[in-house]
Formats: structure tokens, sequence, C-alpha cells
């Protein structure tokens, strides 16, 4: 049978905000457990939350940016439920009236074509503490510092089909939400991460399959071989007469497999009413003008810029957008060598592939971008050809340095010299009489062809540092004449 | 010492009759002597009290005090307190010791007052007769049969006996009013959101609000301009300018129009009850007062509504007493279910789990529209008709509770029956407007309380009534021992 995936992602974004979303508390990462919190964070008696004004401005700016309804009337519920890292025995979040309603987000997908993924909404609320199960013995340690920090969660339509698109939906959501300078995107601290849910049901069905949803996953990769893995578990259990229970499930990505997690034994009644403690937030259309006005360049506007004033095809400039760190690197090479063709070939081709060879994201590659720029000026300038750019980008990568200095000690300097190469051209032609003759006597247009053989030994005879376009001229007059 | 008014010890203070240390020390001795017949206290903080009053005697001997400067008050347990134990009147939080102060609890402290204490209650503010006390029932010094009325039960007794000349108290279905009514004092509710919640233990938060229960109405005021104000901690105070409350004191009443809602005078009320409270609005209509009959046609319902509105709320709000951070854990639990189960078990008393059981159950999956939004709707309804009410006249009175206090034990075994007892008082809470009870006569020695409620931020309006009342009649100077009836033989005569 031929099955039709259906996925849907709930993405937790954790806001940049300086405090937290209800309290006063500095809200940031890393710091030792419990010193992040005030009255309201423990969840002491008597005290009260105070809504984060700055939390309101981020989730009404990524409403615009996804061109979304903005809510002007939403209210904050609670959402109860006990468990230790819950101080209050409850969680504030939005239910009824979220803050963002409808929106949509293109992605593009591998064919280059571009899709419409529906945003159903997105709704402020706070973050648990973590519950600390390692380290304490038998017992388990509370902190509370994450609790209160502030998470905008953005939920989508059913709309994806398989996990590329789940993977390029974050993408761009991650490439919005960082270029809007809401969240600092970082995957690995928890900063972002989603909840896939996924069911198949036979190709041609309406009626959605039963679902299940996939927890906290905090990695572009991660969700791609989770959605997968959990594709083929659902088809398999199908296939095999079963059928798909709805529950929520762990990806473990060190088996590649997706389980059950503890069971939190019955349904969950949340008992969600609005939270008495906070007034419902009411906004007008003026503020959110204001805030739709300050927005920054966003990822769609920056392609379409790099296509009209850059001349960057459609897919580069896509590409290239697709974050906006990616985007800054880019624009910082342009900005050294000149050249954007050359320049986004360049963070397309040779630091995408070693980015995903070593696996590392923009942000920490160790190629800086006024390095990649320099290079591609001394393609530009002849000084090197693209073989020797290769490995001044490998040096580059590999044990950092100076562009011009690499060079230099690894004698790649392309030899222009006419008289040099000459000497080379004439020694290839003369140790090769035979494939000389079957030049000779072949055809004028296939004679192109033939002409790599040449090249090759030329390059090879200059240790690669002849420079391609001399080599390649020469030959060809002095074959012609022969012939 | 015993009976002064905020109002007297402020001059006596002033005057250097005595410092400040010297009434905290009677005063503590005082309860210590005879707090026992009343319980009344839950407990004395002594160490802190001596403290501030030697802090308010600085102040005063360099003319830097404020009226309250060194004047003693008592807290209704359910204030956080600095280094002192809050209990809510809960095992649950028989140890805790907040870190912080409440803002009410700051106000007050920075005025200059000096805390001796914290008063009984019902457990965490749940109940009308401060029988729910982990602590105990409280017994009310007008007859030690009869109830103090809750939920600050203690600190009207506390006052009516006259152990402290002030005390603090909420208000969520009528606990500071039916306690001042049943104790013969006067209570304030101010208008929700006029005074923070912060640092008050939660039991309804969009019904709870704090105010004095003090012996006269001046003092009500003097009370109240201190523990009022906009407070950036609660989200749900009210930004707006505190008038001071003693300012509008002396107006007449001329031309003032009072409403009297037919739905307060109905079969449920004690006819010498009535009778005290239609003396009383003669009195006010002496003062040059118009009395309207109005109606409030959708009172009844405040019953029902209330009792799914507030157990929701707190259902949730006592969600935080999970024996994981604070307050009591039960001995040695075998996983985290054992624990909630076993520390809430043993740490609520019966009307608190009761009312946490209702409304969880208000709250569920399928019954939340039956009920909890039904209930929202009632209020609204209930809200209407004060807007309409008191579009016709400035004040609504009437009694604070059908009878005057029952007798200890008569209501513990029928909740429901305990439940109607809030029938006059609950609706303010549900409207949010302001409401006092001031005493209004006895009925066989016990005391009745004139209800005044008024539109929202009238509480200077109200103060005003009250205190014009107070200075044509002298119920509110009664005390239990003022007709020489020794508070032991009225309990053997009853």
């Amino acid at each position: 049978m031929s099955w039709e995936i259906v996925i849907g992602l709930e993405i937790h974004v954790q806001l940049a905000t300086k405090s937290k979303l209800f309290s006063g508390a500095k809200a940031g990462f890393g710091a030792a457990p419990n010193t992040q919190t005030t009255l309201v964070d423990l969840g002491m008696p008597g005290a009260l939350p105070v809504f984060n004004q700055e939390a309101l401005r981020m989730a009404v700016a990524f409403g615009t940016a996804i061109d979304a309804e903005v809510c002007k009337h939403s209210v904050f519920a609670r959402k109860n439920y006990f468990y230790p890292d819950s101080p209050k025995g409850y969680q504030t979040s939005q239910m009824d009236h979220p803050i963002v309603g409808l929106g949509h987000l293109d992605i593009q997908l591998e064919d280059r074509s571009i899709k419409r993924i529906g945003v159903t909404r997105a709704h402020l609320e706070e973050d648990a503490g973590k519950s600390l199960h390692e380290d304490y013995d038998g017992m388990t340690g509370i902190d509370l510092n994450r609790s209160s920090t502030p998470l905008l969660e953005i939920v989508s339509e059913p709309d994806m089909r398989n996990a590329k698109e789940a993977v390029a939906y974050m993408r761009k959501m991650h490439a919005i939400v960082t270029t809007i300078g809401i969240s600092d995107g970082n995957m690995a601290e928890g900063s972002m991460r989603c909840d896939a849910n996924v069911s198949i049901r036979p190709k041609g069905q309406e009626k959605l399959g039963t679902r299940a949803e996939l927890k906290n996953i905090n990695s572009f990769k991660f969700i791609e071989r989770a959605i997968n893995v959990e594709v083929e578990r659902q088809i398999d259990i199908l296939e095999d007469g079963g059928k798909i229970v709805q529950e929520t499930r762990l990806y473990d990505s060190d088996k590649n497999e997706t389980r059950p997690m503890r069971s939190k034994e019955e349904a969950n009644d949340y008992r969600y009413f609005p939270c008495p403690d906070l007034l419902p937030i009411e906004i007008d259309d003026a503020y959110i003008d204001a805030i739709r006005q300050s927005l920054p360049e966003l990822p769609d506007q920056r392609s379409a810029r790099f296509v009209s004033q850059l001349g960057l095809s459609e897919y580069d400039a896509s590409v290239l957008s697709a974050s906006r760190t990616l985007a800054d690197y880019f624009e910082a090479v342009v900005l050294v060598c000149n050249d954007a063709k050359l320049s986004a070939n360049w963070v397309t081709g040779e630091l995408s592939k070693y980015m995903n060879q070593h696996n590392v994201e923009i942000d920490q590659v160790p190629v800086t971008a006024v390095h990649l720029g320099q290079l591609i000026n001394r393609i530009m300038d002849d000084t090197i050809n693209s073989k020797g750019a290769k490995a001044v980008f490998d040096e580059l990568w590999n044990q950092a340095g100076e562009v011009d200095a690499i060079i230099e000690a690894n004698g790649l300097k392309q030899v222009s010299d006419i008289g040099a190469i000459e000497a080379m051209v004439d020694d290839v032609i003369a140790s090769s009489p035979k494939q000389v003759q079957q030049y000779a006597d072949a055809e004028v247009e296939k004679r192109g062809k033939m002409l790599g053989f040449f090249m090759g030994q030329v390059m090879k005879a200059s240790k690669g540092s002849a420079n391609p376009g001399q080599v390649n001229g020469l030959l060809k007059k002095k074959l012609d004449l022969l012939c | 010492m015993t009976h002064k008014t905020l109002v007297q010890i402020a001059k006596d203070l002033a005057a250097g009759k005595y410092s400040s240390r010297e009434i905290t020390q009677d005063i503590i001795a005082d309860i210590k002597a005879r707090d026992a017949v009343y319980n009344s206290f839950i407990s004395l903080s002594e160490d802190l009290a001596l403290g501030q009053a030697d802090a308010a005697d600085a102040r005063i001997k360099v003319g830097n005090a404020d009226i309250l400067t060194g004047v003693p008050f008592a807290h209704k347990d359910l204030f956080c307190t600095q280094g002192h134990t809050t209990t809510a009147a809960s095992k649950m939080l028989a140890n805790f010791v907040p870190p912080y102060e409440s803002t009410v609890g700051q106000r007050l402290l920075s005025a200059g007052a000096v805390c001796v204490g914290k008063t009984n209650m019902d457990e965490f503010a749940m109940g009308s007769s401060n029988e729910s006390s982990f602590f105990g029932a409280v017994k009310n010094p007008w007859d030690l049969n009869a109830v103090p009325g809750g939920s600050s039960g203690g600190s009207a007794a506390a006052v009516a006996a006259g152990l402290v000349p002030a005390a603090t108290g909420t208000d969520t279905g009528g606990s500071i009013r039916q306690p001042a009514s049943f104790c013969n004092l006067t209570g304030i509710k101010p208008t929700y959101g006029r005074v923070s919640r912060f640092g008050i233990i939660a039991y309804a938060s969009s019904l709870d609000q704090a105010g004095p229960m003090c012996q006269t109405a001046e003092d009500a005021a003097i009370m109240l301009n201190a523990m009022a104000g906009f407070d950036e901690q609660d989200s749900t105070s009210v930004q707006q300018e505190t008038p001071d409350f003693t300012a509008e004191l002396n107006l007449p009443l001329h031309g003032l129009k009072v409403g009297l809602p037919k739905e307060f005078f109905g079969p449920g009320l004690n006819p010498q009850v009535a009778e005290c409270i239609m003396a009383a609005v003669k009195e006010i209509e002496k003062l040059g007062a118009q009395i309207i009959d109005i109606s409030l046609p959708n009172l009844e319902l405040s019953i029902p509504a209330y009792y799914v509105i507030a157990p929701s709320e707190a259902s949730s709000n006592l969600s935080r007493f999970d024996g994981v951070r604070y307050g009591y854990r039960c001995d040695k639990p075998e996983n985290l279910m054992d624990l909630y189960c076993r520390t809430r078990a043993e740490g609520f008393g019966t009307e608190v789990k009761r009312r946490i059981m209702v409304g969880t159950y208000a709250l569920s999956e399928g019954y939340y529209d039956a009920y909890y939004v039904k209930a929202q709707r009632i209020r609204r309804l209930i809200k209407d008709d004060f807007a309409r009410a008191l579009s016709q006249v400035d004040v609504i009175m009437g009694p604070v509770a059908p009878t005057p206090a029952f007798d200890l034990g008569s209501n513990t075994k029928d909740p429901v029956a305990m439940y109607l007892e809030d029938i006059y008082t609950l609706s303010a809470n549900m409207a949010g407007i302001p409401a006092m009870s001031a005493p209004a006569g006895f009925v066989n020695g016990r005391p009745v309380g004139l209800h005044i409620m008024g539109n929202y931020f009238a509480e200077a309006k109200l103060l005003n009534i009250a205190h014009q009342y107070q200075q044509v009649t002298d119920w509110h100077l009664q005390t239990p021992t003022s007709n020489n009836v020794p508070v032991s033989n009225q309990e053997k005569g009853a």
C-alpha cells in the first residue's frame, strides 16, 4: 500500500527577554541551580505574577512577521497539573484566546517549488523548571532557573507531507525568529525545540490517521530522523495489521528509535481556566503597527533583494537567506570580495560541504567571512586557481592562518608567467606524440574534449599552480598548429 | 489599655503618655494572659514587635511619626510576615516562615505600625465560623458559646476582646464583614484592586480583598489609608490615586440616597436582626438620607455561583502546597504520587479538601461550561444588578448576615447551612464593589452589623456614613465587659 505522511509541528521558542515572563528574575542559561529565581518562580504562597511587556512585544513581532492575525484581546489561562518542577501546580499559558491567530509560512521544497504551511496559532506561556534525576543518589533535584522563562509556542497545521518539509519549516521559523531578534535560536541549549505530530494514512484517504506526538526534538537533523523512523514504525504496524496508539513518544538519537514516554498514567485533564491573577492583554492597532514598522528585513525580503540587487538565482537567494547568520555571513563575504555570484558559490558549495562533513552550524565555522572574501579576491586576481583555493580553504578550516600566508607557504601561487607555461606545454606535447596524433585525426568538434588530457598533464607538471586559462589557450593554439 | 482606639493610642504616643515599647509589651502580656479563652491568636511575634516598637519610638522622638507610628495591631495569619510563621491556620503551613513581607504588611510597617502577632482564622480563609482552623476554633468574646464568624474570626475576636486596637482581615465572600458583624466591629472590604494582594496567601484570587477590622469607622479609615494603594507586584491592583479616607468622614449625609434591596429582607432573615437594621436605617434617615426601595433580582444566585467560582480558583491556587518546596510533607513518601496524595490528605483539613474537590470537579472537562462558565455569567448578572441599583442610589444597606453569631458547632455538620450564612455578603465580592459592616445593635447579647455597600472606589463615602452614624449611636462603643456582665457569667447564663 502507498502511504501519505501527515506532519504538524509545535515549535517552542524561548524568547530572548532579559527577565522572565512573570517575574524580574534573569532569564538565562547555565547559572547554578535555583540562583535565577524570585518568589514568583519558586511558587511561594502569596506571590503573584506580573506580565513582562517585552515578551508581548516579541510575540506581536512574530505575529506581524508571519502576517498572522495579532489578537487585540488575549487571555492567560492556567493549565493545572502536578509535577515537582512545576512549582505552582499549574503552568500559565494561553488557551482560548492566544496572542497570535491564523498565519502562514512559505517553505521551499527540494524541487525548488514553494509550499505554504498554515500556522494555526502562537501563544505565550511560561516554561517549567527542570527535574535532575542524576547525581542525587536516588533522589530528584529541582532546578527552577528555567521556571517562568517565556516561551512562544507556534502550532502549525498538519500541512507537511514528509520529514524534509518539516525541517524546511523549522529552518524557516528559525530564520524568522532569529532575524526579528526574539530568540537566540540556540537549539542545543533548548532555546528552540519542537514536538512533531506524525501520522500516516493510505494515499487518497481524507481522514487523518492516529498520530503519535514526538516530544522535545532539539536539532534539525533529529527532526528529520525522528520523523522518518517514526513513519517507518507506523507503516510496519499498519502493514502487519496492527493499530497506532495515540501517545507521546521520545526520540532516542543514540538508538535512532522512538519509544513511548514514561507514561503519565492516566489521560491528563488540565482544567484550563482564565488566570485570575493576570488581566487580559488588550492591545490596539497603533501598538501592533508600530511593531510591524520596526521589523527588520525578513528572510523572504532578503531573498528577494539578493535576486534583484545582487543578481543571485532564486535558488541561491533562498538558500542563503534561510538563516540570518548564514545570510549575514554571505553578505560579509560579498562586502570583502564584491562578487556576489562567487561568494554564493563558495558559501553554498565548499563552505556548506564542510559544514555538513563536520556537522557544524554557520555560527561555529572556523573560516571567517573576511578570510573567505580574501580567498575569493585571490581567485579573481588570478593569484590562485580554484584547485589552489580549495586547498587554502581546507587549511583555513583546519588550521586557521592568513590567506596570503597560506598561499605562500604551500606554493599555491598560480603560475601565470607565459614563458614558463609555454615551456611546460611544449614539453607535454613533445612527450605525447600518440595523443597528438589522435587529436589531429579527430574531427574538429571533438577536439575540445580531447584537450582535457593535455590540460591534466600540464596542470600535473605545474603541481596545479598553472593558470588553467592560459594553459588552455596555449595548448589549443599549439596543437591546432600541428594539425 | 484595653479597648483604646487607634486614634486614642496615637494621641497618647504623641503626648508621650507611654512609649510604643511599653504599650507593645502590655498588649503582648495581656494577650498571653487572656487569649487562652478566645484562642484568637495563632502566634505572637514578640521579638519582631519590640524591634518595630523601638524603631517607632525613635521616629516619634525625632518628630518623624505617622499617625500609626508605634501603634500595635495584629495580622490575620494569611498575610506573609518576613521571618515569622504564616500558617493560613493550616497544618500544611504550620512550619512555614515566609522570606518576605506582604505589600500590606510592608505598608503598615513603613507607617510605623507594630505587628504583635498573627490571628486565628478559618483554614485558608475557607469558612464562616472560624471552626475550620487547624489551631482550633475561636470563641466570640461577646458570648463564649458563639462563633466569632469567619474567616477572619481571630482578628475579630482579638479586637472585640480588646487585645489589640485593630487587625487586618481578608474578605473573599464576607470574611471581614460577617465576623465584624458578629463581634460588634467596624470592618471594610475595599473595592477589588484597591489593596494589593501580594503576599496574602490566595484563596480565590478574583474575589480576595484585604481590609481593616477596627472599633470605629475613623480607625478603619486610618488603617485603610496605610493599607491601600497601587502595587506593581499585583497585576490586579488598580492604578489609581488613593484618596485620604479620613477626609470625608465629617461630611453631612443630607441628600444621601440609600437603597434597601427587598431581597435583603426576605424570609431567611432573623426578624430581630431585621429590627436592628431598620432602626439603624431610620437613624441614618434622620441624618438627612432618603430611603429608597430597590431590587437586586439575582442575589440568590450569588451562593451557587460563588461556590463554583471560589472553589475553582482555590483548587488551582492551593496546588502549590505539594510537599516539595515548603510546608508540610508526609513521612517517608514511597514515590511521587504517594508524596502528593498523603501530603495533601494529611496537610489539609476537611473544608479545604471539600472545596478543592468541588473546584476540581467544576473545572473538569465536560463540566467546565455547565459550572464555571455559567457561574461567570451569573457573576456578570450580579454585577449588572449592582450597576443598575447604584445608578439610582448612592449606597445600599441591609443586614450583613441573616442571624447574629450562631452557636459553636451548630453548623459544622451541614456545610450548605454554613454557606447560606454568606447570602448577603457574597454579591459584593462577585461585583468587586466596596462594602462594610458597622455595629447596629444586639440580639440576645450578640451583636448585629449594618451592611453598607457602595459603588467602585466609594470607600470614603461608606466610611463617612458609618462615622456619621457612630456620632449619633454608641453601639460601636459597647464592649463585652462594658455592661459589667463578666464574660464568664454570660457563658453560664447562655
